[in-house]
């Protein structure tokens, strides 16, 4: 609200009423000081978040947040540092802004429609105390000059009123009415926004090559407050391959270089197939699915100390550390007898580092190795990734902890006899499906929002006066004189423009009346450069 | 790559430049070490006496000219990384960085033309080459492909878009520091030597303003096309994910300013702080987030 005439809040007053102090606060709160407190406020709030880790961008990094400071964390929990932007404080900051804004968006609206319905304002009775203002003569008598001036500014795209011996224009209204869109605009898009959180919803799923899931089938999801597992599309999704390439070499090798997921979906009685790329989802009936993660699943099979087979090729999801693919992830065995665990790291391809051991110096598959350690006991734990250790026993080798690596197609043997072996390893995708209920007002409201911000920008309101009287030698005056609302920049520019067009209309010498312009002491640059 | 030959021209530009407006705080320059030999070249700025107005016109010409002409050979480095690459040349820091610094020294040679404050060049010169010089030495990295997740035409709109806007807003930035410190010169009452080649503090004020005026709808843009290609690659338009946010901060202290200079008492001083600090906030967007908070993963070769 770039007010021009600007409403102060009042000091405090003593005495008042109910009444008189809500209109008080009102008052402040729809003053434009407010507003700009407001603003600033909402700049600082906004940035806590993007230092903290939050819960609904990063969980993962709020947990850790939570281990590494543990005397800190719940302080921050009970500031809602790790939810900043659902946090009641910010969502104060920014319903008083907009209340704020309701507050001056709706009298400037109803002045502004009051402006535009009604007619140029009259002409100054002293138009030389203007801001811009320029004389002419003519010999046409004054009634021809003032036609030529309508047709000058009709020319110039003024809206004008005929006066007695003058025309008041104005033009620029525009100017407001994009001011004012703006600003209803940035309430529909608050709207739009909400109204997309109710009803949306985001489910992520772990596919590995050769598996499918139905939608609704998620690992995990998040349900707007009006939105449930009954409202997602029905679909079915197979993932038969995923394609990855990587730099091989440079200083960027390894670097990700195109992701390409070959999946069929199935829907009632349609069915296709697409290929699913970052940039590049599949959408099912108002459903989008992303490819948004990657890695490998690792498939095991295990066996009992006489050699039977106890799980076969059964996959198990590792879910990658760093840029190298590093992966962690967990094997459960609970048919074996007494139940079986492991606990393994997988590398694509592994170094050992005199340093750190062995590590993982590319991500796609070269020297693929895991390194597991095994626990006998079952766990009940509900996570598929990791083991919950506190009811198992880990496996001993002559008191020393048992740790083999082994890769693709090798076994490692227990102590008892029992095995492992690595058969093979397949890459999997973590789809993630979103409904993208709301996007189109949001994006209505944006669009909205940028036309009429542009609009209030660019265009500027103006108030000229032509005024043509009779002078003392038989001639005309002509006066032409011109108001900036706001700001007034390049006003005299078309002052002199409108005064220039009218004396060539009637004929006569434009003007040269030029008050002297800013000062500088710098000549002005040669606009011709040399050459280079 | 021609950059670094580059930095040097822009050195003198900024040594030009220097003599004519700001003998008496001239900016230090950094050391910019050669991206191939890895020597460093430090230039002392020679003190000069203010001389006549004819001495400091050659001067300052000198110093469009040398402007022009690093310009052009940046221009000529950002098209060979294009090529280089075989796309557009923002897939990484070392990238966005040259053609932001590209994007605003073109948007400061049209400034010149039309608005005749040279001095601006001498604060806006110094932060391109500080700029430069990082990209050289920190960011560099070698021309490859994009990352899938940068696989998009929504790249060319969004980052032309945003490279648009940090020009605009660095040039704004400029003419308001310009401004703050013609003002302070004009309420002591006598102007020192280095502003007599500046125009009044209120007309700088007014220029500034019509650099935010142009950037700040630009940015607007660039942040509902990231918003759209958001959506497009995520699944969602808005996450508040540290870019996001620091955008959205850019975003609003500049709407604060814009508001503020129509606001009785903030006009000037007022508005102009807050630009600074929303000029703060893109800068930091643009640098600090990459570096600090993402960490520098993606961004090989430190």
């Amino acid at each position: 609200m770039v007010a021009v005439v600007e409403r102060t809040a009042s000091r405090t007053p003593k005495g008042l009423g109910p009444v008189g102090w809500a209109r008080w606060g009102w008052r402040t709160l729809t003053s434009m000081r407010t507003a700009l407190l407001l603003l600033l406020l909402l700049a600082l709030a906004a940035v806590p978040g993007s230092l903290l880790p939050q819960q609904g961008v990063n969980p993962s990094r709020v947990a850790a947040y939570r281990d590494e400071h543990p005397d800190l964390a719940p302080w921050v929990d009970r500031l809602g540092g790790f939810a900043v932007y659902s946090s009641p404080w910010f969502a104060a900051v920014y319903l008083l802004l907009f209340a704020s804004l309701i507050g001056c968006v709706v009298p400037r609206a109803r002045l502004h429609l009051r402006a535009i319905r009604s007619r140029p304002p009259a002409t100054p009775s002293r138009l030389e105390r203007l801001q811009e203002h320029r004389l002419l003569s003519s010999a046409a008598p004054a009634a021809d000059v003032l036609t030529a001036a309508r047709e000058a500014l009709d020319a110039g795209r003024y809206r004008h009123d005929d006066h007695p011996s003058s025309v008041a224009a104005e033009k620029g209204y525009l100017k407001e009415t994009g001011n004012l869109v703006f600003h209803v605009a940035l309430l529909l898009l608050l709207v739009a926004f909400a109204y997309g959180h109710l009803l949306g919803y985001t489910g992520n799923r772990v596919v590995t090559e050769g598996e499918g899931f139905g939608n609704g089938q998620y690992d995990s999801v998040s349900y707007g407050a009006s939105a449930g597992p009954g409202d997602v599309v029905p679909f079915t999704l197979h993932l038969d391959s995923l394609d990855v390439r990587y730099q091989q070499d440079g200083d960027q090798r390894g670097a990700p270089r195109g992701f390409d997921a070959k999946v069929r979906w199935t829907m009632g009685a349609r069915s296709g197939t697409a290929d699913i790329a970052p940039n590049e989802p599949l959408v099912v009936d108002g459903d989008k699915v992303f490819l948004t993660g990657n890695g490998y699943s690792l498939v095991f099979t295990v066996r009992d100390k006489d050699g039977t087979v106890v799980s076969k090729e059964r996959p198990s999801v590792f879910l990658p550390r760093d840029g190298n693919n590093t992966s962690i992830g967990a094997v459960k065995v609970p048919e074996a007898d007494g139940g079986l665990a492991f606990q393994g790291v997988f590398l694509p391809t592994e170094l050992m580092d005199s340093k750190q051991g062995p590590i993982s110096i590319f991500p796609d598959l070269l020297i693929p190795k895991v390194f597991l350690t095994a626990y006998t006991g079952v766990d009940a734990s509900a996570s598929v990734y990791t083991l919950d250790t506190t009811h198992l026993k880990q496996v001993s080798d002559n008191g020393v902890k048992w740790t083999r690596s082994i890769g693709i197609g090798e076994t490692a043997t227990l102590p008892d006899g029992s095995s492992i072996t690595l058969d093979t390893v397949r890459r999997f995708a973590n789809f993630q499906v979103s409904n993208s209920t709301g996007n189109l007002p949001t994006l209505a409201a944006a669009v909205l929002a940028l036309a009429g911000l542009t609009m209030s920008l660019l265009m500027r309101q103006r108030r000229v006066w032509v005024r043509a009287t009779p002078g003392a030698d038989g001639r005309t005056v002509v006066e032409v004189a011109g108001l900036g609302k706001g700001d007034s920049e390049g006003l005299r520019a078309e002052v002199d423009a409108l005064a220039a067009e009218l004396a060539r209309r009637l004929g006569e010498q434009p003007p040269d009346l030029r008050p002297p312009g800013p000062r500088t002491d710098t000549p002005q640059v040669a606009h011709r450069e040399e050459s280079t | 790559m021609a950059v670094y030959a580059l930095a040097m021209v822009c050195y003198f530009v900024e040594l030009a430049v220097g003599e004519v407006v700001v003998p008496a705080a001239a900016p230090v320059p950094a050391p910019v070490a050669a991206a191939s030999g890895g020597s460093t070249i430090t230039l002392a700025e020679p003190p000069v006496a203010v001389p006549a107005v004819p001495r400091g016109e050659r001067w300052g010409r000198t110093a469009v000219s040398l402007t022009v002409l690093a310009f052009v050979l940046h221009a000529a480095g950002v098209v060979t990384r294009g090529l280089a690459a075989g796309r557009a040349p923002w897939g990484n820091m070392y990238e966005f960085a040259i053609t932001a610094t590209l994007a605003a020294s073109g948007v400061l040679l049209l400034g010149l033309r039309s608005w005749r404050v040279r001095a601006v060049g001498a604060v806006v010169v110094p932060v391109l080459l500080l700029l430069l010089g990082l990209a050289v030495t920190v960011l560099y990295t070698d021309a490859e492909q994009l990352v899938p997740a940068l696989q998009s035409y929504w790249l060319w709109i969004h980052v032309t878009a945003a490279t648009l806007a940090a020009g605009g807003f660095t040039l704004g930035a400029a003419f308001t520091v310009l401004q703050m410190a013609r003002s302070r010169a004009e309420s002591r009452g006598r102007t020192p030597r280095w502003a007599v080649s500046l125009p009044a503090s209120e007309q700088l004020e007014r220029m500034a303003y019509r650099a935010h005026v142009f950037a700040f709808p630009v940015f607007t843009f660039a942040v509902m096309a990231g918003a759209i290609w958001a959506e497009n690659a995520w699944g969602r338009y808005w996450g508040w994910d540290p870019k996001e946010t620091w955008s959205f901060i850019t975003w609003v202290f500049y709407a604060a300013a814009l508001h503020a200079r129509a606001t009785a008492g903030w006009r000037g001083r007022g508005s102009g702080v807050l630009a600074l600090l929303g000029f703060a906030a893109l800068m930091f967007n643009l640098f600090g987030v990459n570096i600090w908070i993402t960490g520098l993963h993606s961004y090989a070769g430190v």
